[in-house]
């Protein structure tokens, strides 16, 4: 295999996070926006109520800007693993190719044909058939999600494979649907989208109590949006935390980087801040404070849990692996995660305090919490990227755990000026459509429902 | 037959499926710049493949996807040696899909113009390179012996693969304007068809050069007798030749069955003279990846099967009830009603 330069791998790799990232910015709004679209259209279609159908239009255009971005940037990553990791595809494929073709064939045709359908049907479809098409392709949302994170699960945890002249051979399918770690990061990737969902219209609800539109009608949203949030965001942090332990028990080099835990502890204090202790060479920090036990808990669910430590692990893993550097880049890994939890758990408190105040019936008018919720419209972004960013850096130097290194992966004959090229013209495209879309989003949110459809305003000049 | 070869096809399949129902909805962007005469009819244009282009590119995901899945030593080398190409196929179909939405969101008439260029430059560039890569494919590129690709851009570019491509944006423009003819009414109907007219004899034309030339490069090249890929070209010029034909006699309807079967016809031709080979190497014969070295094991290919006997079905269902439920002509009238504000508002 033709030696690759420590650049190109860097480029792929900047590539591939840049643009993965930027796909996970408009996927998991839908994943959440898809179903409050359909209950509110359900709850229209139940009740006559012409408040909803209102609502279902309002939410409905900005879900589908969302969808037809997730769209085109999705065919992007699909191309990306053949393009930039050819030796990763040939390796992979077997096992990995399955559940993303599974993927395009039973879900995201289901999503996109019926997506159209719930648009452009409106007056095609009886009213009863129509609202089934909206469900039908919310449901293809979450199948399509089940089956991509089975793929991105397996390189976090291979299952259900063995190895044959270097590469991987899917040998059992259930193992690999049924992968324990691909179940419980599909839960925790399925609540972050309902956060999403449910955050962005509290945003906007209270965007518009702040300037006084239709209040009315969007007390009825943010209800909605609430009702979702707050079990929602608390279930996220349970979910997050066993989710933990999944990764203890598969990746526990992930777990003791997120955690600057140089050396193996029994029980183990959760660092909660600390400054410096992230390179080898400096591994004690200046400054920190714990919580004792909590890690333990978190690692194990145990009290009395033992959580082994990066310098063990290292050792460990080159008796393993042979010579080389084992850990990820601690200091990124450590603050994903506490970016992750910390927004997870401020989206916590901004649901609890937006319901209380809902139930005291001041939502409408407590300005500053508008101001907050508006705000927090930026949480669920900032706590998704985290999280992925601890997923996929974690795992380094690995891009299949254990299996094959992100070193070895790149497509040998593609050279660092042709990835540096595309990254350009990637980063270029996706920053004006990042623009433009958030410009059409708050054009719209703007907007406001009309009054009837009839009534719809014309979209004015704004860019 | 053996799972690799079931594969094989059903790769060609989707392949066919994507050229079927994506080349309509090129051909009508490519018709933007002759049909239209203001921009309500251009409106109208845009209505017609609406509810559908979304659903037809998703023929291209998967096809993508069953690649991966099912040859992955295919995908890997395809992918990775086509790489500007498909950099250039990724940003054409990027700036197309949001296209069709941001356009209708400002009246301001440089916008619109600007958008309407960018649909109308990926409707006619996206299936020129589609043609050029998977002519590419069966005239060889240069692939050493362990699989890489070693060439550049440049080697995809011969005049068969050049002449492929034109064939397919000049086919595709043709079935564009059947189907405008079928899914229009009145003065832009009439219009469409004229184009079908104009369209149909070097339409036609290419797409019989196209496959003679196919079969040629497939005995010249690819080590393929005369049997078995003359059968679908053959059965491909008849289908053509009958499409034009029904288009004079005025029978959009059985004219775009002919179009759409030659288009099946054409992928089926290129697909015949590839095989047992994916990839033809133009350093050695020798290095060429087949469908057998390529695929993946029987056990991944068996689970993949059956998925795809139980959803396909399905699938083809329900994108042909899609078909059935907007079967009606977009007219006049129907732009300026409430729904097409909403519409508007919610994009496609």
């Amino acid at each position: 295999m033709p030696v690759v330069a420590a650049s190109a791998v860097d480029l792929a790799r900047i590539q591939f996070a840049t643009t993965s990232l930027y796909h996970f910015l408009f996927v998991p709004l839908t994943l959440g926006l898809g179903p409050l679209v359909a209950v509110m259209q359900t709850i229209w279609h139940r009740t006559g109520d012409e408040a909803w159908l209102r609502l279902t239009k309002f939410f409905g255009t900005l879900l589908l800007i969302n969808f037809a971005i997730g769209v085109a940037t999705g065919l992007v990553q699909e191309f990306e693993f053949g393009m930039n990791w050819s030796v990763y595809s040939r390796f992979v494929g077997d096992v990995f190719g399955a559940p993303l073709a599974i993927e395009g064939l039973a879900a995201f045709m289901l999503e996109a044909t019926f997506l159209g359908l719930w648009v452009f049907g409106w007056d095609r479809l009886s009213p009863r058939l129509h609202l089934a098409t909206l469900w039908i392709a919310v449901a293809g949302t979450w199948l399509s999600g089940y089956f991509i994170l089975v793929a991105n699960s397996w390189m976090q945890h291979p299952v259900g494979y063995k190895l044959v002249n270097g590469e991987a051979q899917l040998t059992s399918v259930w193992a690999l649907m049924s992968n324990g770690f691909a179940l419980r990061a599909y839960l925790h990737t399925m609540l972050a989208g309902l956060i999403f969902g449910s955050i962005v219209m509290l945003g906007i609800c209270c965007w518009n109590f702040l300037r006084g539109q239709n209040v009315d009608l969007f007390r009825k949203a943010a209800k909605l949006a609430l009702i979702v949030a707050v079990p929602v965001t608390l279930l996220q942090l349970v979910v997050g935390n066993r989710f933990g332990e999944a990764v203890t028990s598969a990746q526990s080099m992930k777990i003791a980087a997120s955690e600057a835990q140089w050396n193996t502890c029994q029980p183990c204090g959760f660092s909660l801040i600390q400054f410096g202790g992230f390179t080898e060479q400096d591994q004690t920090p200046s400054f920190s404070i714990t919580v004792p036990r909590v890690l333990s808990y978190m690692a194990t669910g145990s009290f009395k849990g033992e959580v082994q430590g990066l310098n063990q692990l290292q050792a460990q893993e080159q008796s393993q692996y042979g010579p080389g550097n084992y850990m990820p880049n601690v200091r990124v890994i450590y603050w994903s995660m506490r970016v992750m939890a910390l927004t997870g758990v401020l989206m916590f408190l901004v649901a609890a305090v937006g319901a209380w105040l809902y139930w005291k019936q001041r939502l409408e008018r407590a300005r500053w919490f508008h101001w907050t919720a508006i705000l927090a419209i930026a949480f669920p972004y900032i706590a998704a990227s985290a999280g992925w960013i601890l997923t996929e850096m974690g795992r380094q130097p690995w891009i299949v755990q254990g299996l094959l290194k992100t070193a070895d992966a790149p497509s040998p004959n593609v050279s660092s000026t042709t990835l540096g090229v595309s990254l350009g013209v990637f980063v270029t495209l996706y920053l004006g459509l990042g623009i433009v879309d958030f410009l059409l989003m708050r054009h719209y949110a703007r907007l406001g429902p009309g009054e009837s459809r009839e009534e719809l305003p014309e979209p004015a000049v704004s860019f | 037959m053996t799972l690799e070869i079931f594969w094989f096809c059903l790769i060609a399949v989707l392949w066919g499926g994507y050229f079927v129902l994506e080349g309509f909805d090129f051909g009508v962007g490519m018709l933007q710049t002759v049909v239209p005469r203001n921009e309500r009819e251009r409106g109208v244009l845009f209505k017609t493949i609406g509810p559908h282009w979304d659903g037809n590119e998703t023929w291209l995901v998967v096809a993508g996807g069953a690649t991966f899945a099912a040859f992955p030593a295919w995908y890997a080398t395809m992918f990775s040696g086509f790489y500007l190409a498909l950099l250039l196929v990724l940003v054409l179909l990027i700036v197309r899909a949001v296209s069709f939405e941001w356009r209708e969101k400002s009246e301001s008439p440089r916008w619109r113009r600007a958008w309407l260029g960018a649909n109308v430059a990926a409707s006619f560039g996206t299936p020129l390179v589609w043609g050029v890569g998977l002519a590419a494919l069966l005239y060889g590129t240069p692939i050493d012996s362990d699989g890489h690709y070693t060439g550049n851009v440049l080697d995809l570019f011969n005049v068969y693969t050049v002449m492929a491509g034109i064939a397919m944006v000049v086919f595709f423009a043709f079935h564009g304007a059947i189907f405008l003819t079928l899914r229009t009414v009145g003065d832009l109907s009439d219009r469409a068809r004229r184009a079908a007219r104009t369209l149909a004899v070097p339409a036609v034309a290419l797409g019989a050069v196209f496959l003679v030339w196919t079969v040629a490069i497939a005995i010249d090249r690819n080590d393929k007798d005369l049997f078995p890929p003359v059968l679908p070209a053959a059965l491909g010029i008849a289908l053509l030749a009958a499409a034009a034909l029904l288009v004079f006699r005025g029978r959009p309807g059985l004219a775009f069955a002919g179009t759409a079967l030659g288009i099946l016809a054409g992928v089926a031709t290129l697909f015949t003279s590839l095989y047992p080979r994916v990839m033809v190497s133009s350093t050695d014969f020798g290095n060429s990846l087949t469908v057998e070295s390529a695929a993946s094991t029987h056990y991944a290919l068996g689970v993949m099967t059956v998925v795809a006997l139980i959803v396909t079905p399905l699938v083809l269902l329900y994108q042909g009830w899609t078909f059935y439920v907007f079967r009606a002509r977009v007219g006049g009238d129907e732009v300026e009603s409430p729904v097409a504000v909403v519409e508007r508002a919610t994009g496609a």
